[in-house]
C-alpha cells in the first residue's frame, strides 16, 4: 500500500521551493558572473560594445582572452578612486543624518499606545509607496537659490545672503536622508518594540536619570536594530545615482553616477562593468554583516 | 531637560515634518498659477489640464501601469513561494542561498542591478535568442526580481506571526496540504499580499534606473519621462502628477488604517 | 517564623511612627479605578506582604511606592517625606522585578554594580560591595556571567543582590519567587527571611501565593478589586478573616447564611436555612435579633465520627467523596438538607478504616469557639 498522498505532497514543497531559488539564480546571481566576464573584455565599436572573451576558433577549440586593461585604467585614474572615495563618505554621513532624524522617530512610535502607534508607523511608510523620483524633485523646488528655503530664511531675517544648498553634497545628503528614512526607521522600531520595559523601570529605580538609562539600556540593547538600519541606507546610498544627479553638483562625484555616465554617455561596457565589479567587492563586506544580523534577529523572534 | 517629554517627541516631529513638508508643498504648487515657486500666482487647475494633454505622458503612463501590473502579480507569485519555503520548508538545501539572495536586491545599488540584468539579457539574446532585444518583457522580469525581494520580507514578516496551529487544525480535519495553502493561509496572510502587491506595484511604477538600462528604443517608461522633464529643471505639470500619485496613496495609507483599527477593534472587544 | 516578641511587633504599638504610608491613595486608569482609597502603615523591619489575585491592586500599589506610577490622589510617605511626586530614580527603595529585568547586555558584576555607578560610588568601593553581595547570595564565582548563562534560581538571586546592593530605606519584591518551581521556592522563602533579617531591612513583597504570604510575611495586607480588606499577623487573617473573601480566598473556609435567633433560655443563636439546622454562635457573639450574616468554618476544625457525639455543634449527612491529599484527606459530606461542605482529616496512621467510607452517613462536631460569623 502506498502512503496516502505523501510523495505528491513532497513533490509539491519542492517545486514551491525550486521556483523562486532558480529565478534568482538566473536573474539575480548569474548576472554577477556576466558582469565579471564582460568587465574583464576589451570595449568595440559593435552591437553589443565590447569583444567577446571567448571565441570558437575552430571546432572543439576555444580561444580565451582576458582583458585586465579596465581595471587597471580605474585604478591609475584618479577620478575613479576620488569617486569611490566620495561615494562611501556620502554614504556615511548621510547615514549619520538619517539615523539622527530616524531614531528619535522610532523611539516616539515605539513608546506611543495604540492606536497612534499604527498611526505614526503607517506614516512613516506612506511615503514609501509614493514616487521616490517625484519626492526628490520636491527638493530642488525648496533647495534652489532662489527656492522656498531660501525666501522663508530671508524673509525671518535669518541669513541676509540666499544659501547655496543645491548642487552641493548637503542637498545630497537631505535627499539621500530623505528618501531611506523608512528604511531606518522600520528596523529602529522593531528593535526598540522588543525592547522590555521593565529594564528601563529597573534603571530607574537603580538611580539612573531618563538620559542615562538612555544610554546605558536603551541604547546598547538597540545596537543591531542601529545596525540594521544603518546598512539599510549606506549600502544602496554607496551605488545612488537619482539623487547626486539631481541634487548634486556637476563636482559630486558618485561611483553610481560615474556608471551611469561610461555606460549611457560613452557607450563603455567594459569599463561600467569593472566599475561596478569593484562597487561590488566595497558593498560585499556590509551586505554580508547585515545578512547575520537578520539571521540572528530571526533566530530571536 | 526631560528625555520622554521635550526631546524625544520635539525631535521626532521635525523628522515627520521632514518627510511631510517636500509632499505638502508638491501639492500646493501644483495649484499655482505661477510657473515659478516662490511666487504664489493664485489658485489654478491648468497645470492639470496640461498634464492631460501631453501625449508623451500619457504613453508613458499607461507603459508603466501596464508593466507595473504584470511585474507586481509576477513578483507576488514569486515572493510568495520564496516566503513559504523559506518560513516553512526547514528542509529545503538551498536555504542559506536562498536567505542570502531574497536579502540582497533590497539593499543592492540600482545601477548594479540595472547593469548586470541588462548584460544578462543581451547575452541570453546571443545565446538563446530570447528575450528578442529589450523593451516590455524585459523590464517585467527585471523588475518582478527585485519586487519579489520586498513581497519575500513583507509576506514572511506575517507568516512567522501566523497562528499555525490553524493549518494543523486544518490538516487534523483532513485537509490536503494544498487546500489549507488556499483555504487556511491565503485568508490569513490576505492583508499581508494586499500590502506586497501594492509595494511592488509602486516600486516598478516608480523605477527609474533598472528601467532606463534594459528597457529598449520606444519603450519610455514614466519615470524615464519624467527624469528627462526634470532634470531640465522644474516643471508645475509634474507637481500636478505628483499631486495625483499622492492623492491615491494617502487614500490607501487611510483604508489601510482603518482596517487595522478596525480589526484591532474587534480582537479587543472579543 | 520571626520573633514574637511585643517589642517587635510595632504595630501594635499606637505611638510607633510609620516607616511607610499610603494615605488615602487612589489609582484610576482612564476612569477605570485600580486601586481605591487605601491607607496603610508599614514599620520599620517588617516584612510585608501584599496579597491578592490578580487585579487586585496589589502590584499598582507597590510600584506607585516605588516611583513608576503617581497616585491620582492621596500620598506616599517614606520615613516621613512626602515622596508622592518623585521620580523613582530619587527614590530611596529599591525593587526586585517580577521578570527579574536584569540588563542582558551587561555581566552579573555590571547588573549589580548599576546603582552604585548611578551614585558615584569609588570603584574599589563599588568592587568591594558587589563582592560582599555575591557572596551573601551564594553566587561568588558568577561575576562575568551573562544573565542568559544563568539558571532560574540564580537569575533570582542576582536580581535580589542587585536591589539591596544600594541598601535601600525599604526593598520591594514583585511576585519574587513566581517563577520558581516549588521545590526551590521553599528554600528561596526561608533564605529572604534570614537575609531580611540579617540586614534589618524593610521588605513589602507582593505575591498572589497564599502559602508564601503566611511563610514570609510578618503582616499581611488583603487586597480584592482595589481595596486593602484586612492587614494583620498572618495568624489573625486566618483564624479571624473580617470577610467572607478574605476567609475565602486564604485557606479553605465553610460559608452558611444564618439569622440570629433566640433560644429559649434566652440566649443568642443562629438558624441556617441552606444547612436545615441551628448553630452555636462563637462565645463572645453579639448581633441584634434576625440579622443576616454568615458563619464560617474552616474543613480542619472539624471532627468526623460514624456514631453521633455530643458537642456544641452537631451535623449529618452522606459522605459523597474522599480526596486523598497524602498528609490529610478531604471529606465531601452531602448534608440532608443537601448542602455539601468539606471536612479535612488528617491521616495519622497508615490503614484508616475511614478512608472507605464513601456512601456513609457520617457526623460532623466542632466547637463552640472554631467556628467565625462575618457580617460582610
Amino acid at each position: 500500500m502506498k502512503p496516502l498522498g505523501l510523495p505528491k505532497f513532497k513533490n509539491g514543497h519542492r517545486w514551491v521551493a525550486w521556483v523562486p531559488t532558480l529565478w534568482l539564480l538566473l536573474f539575480f546571481l548569474i548576472p554577477f558572473l556576466v558582469v565579471a566576464k564582460i568587465s574583464l573584455s576589451e570595449a568595440a565599436i559593435a552591437m553589443p560594445p565590447y569583444l567577446p572573451v571567448i571565441e570558437w576558433v575552430e571546432s572543439g577549440v576555444a580561444q580565451i582572452r582576458l582583458n585586465v586593461g579596465n581595471y587597471l585604467f580605474i585604478i591609475e585614474d584618479p577620478l575613479y578612486a576620488a569617486s569611490y572615495w566620495e561615494s562611501v563618505r556620502i554614504a556615511l554621513v548621510s547615514t549619520l543624518v538619517t539615523l539622527l532624524i530616524g531614531y528619535p522617530m522610532a523611539h516616539v512610535i515605539a513608546m506611543s499606545p495604540e492606536p497612534r502607534r499604527t498611526l505614526l508607523l503607517i506614516l512613516v511608510i506612506l511615503p514609501f509607496w509614493t514616487s521616490f523620483l517625484l519626492r526628490v524633485y520636491a527638493w530642488i523646488a525648496i533647495l534652489k537659490t532662489n527656492g522656498l528655503l531660501n525666501s522663508v530664511l530671508l524673509h525671518v531675517g535669518l541669513i541676509s545672503e540666499p544659501l547655496v544648498i543645491l548642487q552641493t553634497d548637503v542637498a545630497v545628503y537631505l535627499g539621500i536622508a530623505y528618501t531611506y528614512l523608512p528604511f531606518m526607521v522600520l528596523p529602529l522600531y522593531a528593535a526598540l518594540s522588543r525592547l522590555d520595559r521593565t529594564l528601563l523601570e529597573a534603571s530607574a529605580d537603580l538611580g539612573a536619570t531618563p538620559w542615562v538609562s538612555f544610554f546605558t539600556v536603551t541604547l546598547p540593547l538597540t545596537l543591531p536594530g542601529i545596525f540594521a538600519g544603518s546598512l539599510l541606507v549606506f549600502v544602496p546610498a554607496i551605488g545612488e545615482f537619482v539623487i547626486p544627479a539631481l541634487l548634486g553638483g556637476n563636482d559630486t562625484l558618485m561611483i553610481g553616477k560615474v556608471l551611469w555616465n561610461e555606460f549611457f554617455a560613452n557607450r563603455d561596457w567594459p569599463i561600467a562593468s569593472a566599475v561596478a565589479i569593484i562597487m561590488l567587492c566595497l558593498i560585499v563586506g556590509p551586505l554580508m554583516w547585515l545578512n547575520r544580523l537578520q539571521a540572528k534577529q530571526e533566530q530571536g523572534a | 531637560m526631560r528625555l520622554g517629554r521635550y526631546v524625544m517627541p520635539v525631535s521626532a516631529a521635525l523628522g515627520f515634518g521632514f518627510l511631510y513638508i517636500p509632499i505638502l508643498i508638491l501639492v500646493i504648487y501644483s495649484f499655482n498659477a505661477s510657473k515659478l515657486v516662490t511666487v504664489w500666482g493664485g489658485f489654478s487647475t491648468q497645470w492639470y489640464v496640461e498634464l492631460f494633454r501631453d501625449p508623451q505622458i500619457l504613453d508613458a503612463a499607461k507603459l508603466s501601469f501596464k508593466i507595473a501590473t504584470a511585474s507586481a502579480t509576477l513578483a507576488l507569485v514569486l515572493g510568495v513561494a520564496a516566503a513559504m519555503t523559506l518560513v516553512r520548508f526547514r528542509w529545503f538545501k538551498g536555504r542559506t542561498l536562498l536567505t542570502g539572495m531574497v536579502a540582497a536586491p533590497l539593499v543592492m545599488p540600482e545601477v548594479i542591478t540595472g547593469l548586470s540584468l541588462l548584460l544578462l539579457f543581451v547575452a541570453l539574446d546571443n545565446l538563446l535568442g530570447w528575450p528578442a532585444g529589450r523593451g516590455v518583457t524585459t523590464i517585467i522580469l527585471a523588475h518582478a526580481t527585485f519586487g519579489m525581494a520586498f513581497v519575500a520580507v513583507i509576506v514572511q514578516a506575517r507568516l512567522r506571526d501566523m497562528d499555525r496551529t490553524l493549518e494543523e487544525a486544518a490538516m487534523d480535519l483532513g485537509a490536503r496540504p494544498l487546500t489549507v495553502f488556499f483555504t487556511i493561509t491565503i485568508p490569513s496572510i490576505a492583508p499581508a499580499l494586499v500590502a506586497a502587491w501594492l509595494l511592488a506595484f509602486t516600486l516598478s511604477l516608480d523605477d527609474l534606473v533598472i528601467a532606463s538600462f534594459v528597457s529598449g528604443p520606444g519603450s519610455s517608461t514614466l519615470p524615464m519621462v519624467v527624469f528627462s522633464k526634470v532634470r531640465l529643471g522644474i516643471s508645475p505639470d509634474i507637481n500636478a502628477l505628483a499631486t495625483l500619485m499622492i492623492m491615491i496613496v494617502a487614500l490607501g495609507g487611510a483604508i489601510g488604517f482603518w482596517q487595522i483599527r478596525r480589526s484591532m477593534r474587534g480582537r479587543s472587544s472579543r | 517564623m520571626t520573633s514574637t516578641g511585643l517589642q517587635d511587633k510595632r504595630w501594635l504599638d499606637p505611638d510607633a511612627t510609620p516607616f511607610i504610608e499610603f494615605r488615602n491613595v487612589s489609582k484610576t486608569y482612564q476612569g477605570v479605578p485600580a486601586v481605591k482609597d487605601v491607607n496603610l502603615s508599614i514599620y520599620q523591619n517588617e516584612l510585608f506582604c501584599l496579597l491578592g489575585g490578580s487585579g487586585s491592586g496589589k502590584t499598582t500599589l507597590l510600584r506607585m511606592l516605588a516611583g513608576f506610577e503617581t497616585p491620582t490622589s492621596g500620598s506616599v510617605w517614606i520615613d516621613g517625606v512626602d515622596v508622592t511626586d518623585w521620580p523613582p530614580y530619587e527614590r530611596p527603595v529599591n525593587m526586585m522585578f517580577q521578570s527579574y529585568a536584569l540588563f542582558p547586555h551587561m555581566t552579573v558584576y555590571d547588573n549589580i554594580a548599576y546603582g552604585l555607578k548611578r551614585d558615584g560610588m569609588p570603584k574599589p568601593e563599588i568592587r568591594e560591595r558587589v563582592e560582599e553581595l555575591l557572596g551573601l547570595v551564594r553566587l561568588s564565582g558568577f561575576a562575568n556571567r551573562k544573565p542568559e548563562q544563568l539558571s532560574g534560581g540564580q537569575r533570582q538571586r542576582v536580581a535580589l543582590a542587585r536591589a539591596l546592593a544600594k541598601r535601600p530605606k525599604v526593598l520591594l519584591l514583585d511576585e519574587p519567587l513566581g517563577a520558581l518551581d516549588k521545590n526551590l521556592r521553599e528554600d528561596t522563602q526561608l533564605e529572604l527571611i534570614k537575609i531580611q533579617e540579617s540586614l534589618g531591612m524593610t521588605f513589602i513583597v507582593v505575591t498572589h501565593d497564599q502559602e508564601e504570604a503566611m511563610t514570609l510575611a510578618t503582616r499581611i495586607g488583603v487586597m480584592d478589586e482595589g481595596y486593602l480588606v484586612q492587614t494583620d499577623e498572618p495568624h489573625t487573617i486566618y483564624e479571624y478573616p473580617s470577610s467572607k473573601y478574605v476567609a475565602d480566598f486564604i485557606g479553605d473556609i465553610n460559608l452558611f447564611e444564618c439569622v440570629v435567633t433566640e433560644t429559649e433560655s434566652g440566649d443568642l443563636s443562629l438558624y441556617s436555612a441552606e444547612i436545615e439546622a441551628g448553630l452555636c454562635p462563637p462565645t463572645s457573639f453579639a448581633a441584634p435579633l434576625n440579622q443576616t450574616l454568615w458563619y464560617a468554618i474552616r474543613p480542619e476544625k472539624m471532627r468526623l465520627s460514624r456514631e453521633p457525639v455530643d458537642a456544641d455543634n452537631v451535623l449529618s449527612g452522606i459522605v459523597h467523596e474522599i480526596a486523598y491529599l497524602g498528609d490529610f484527606s478531604v471529606y465531601w459530606v452531602d448534608l440532608d438538607s443537601g448542602f455539601r461542605i468539606r471536612v479535612s482529616r488528617p491521616n495519622i496512621s497508615r490503614l484508616d478504616h475511614f478512608a472507605e467510607s464513601w456512601d456513609e452517613r457520617v457526623y460532623i462536631t466542632w466547637g463552640q469557639d472554631a467556628g467565625v460569623v462575618l457580617t460582610q
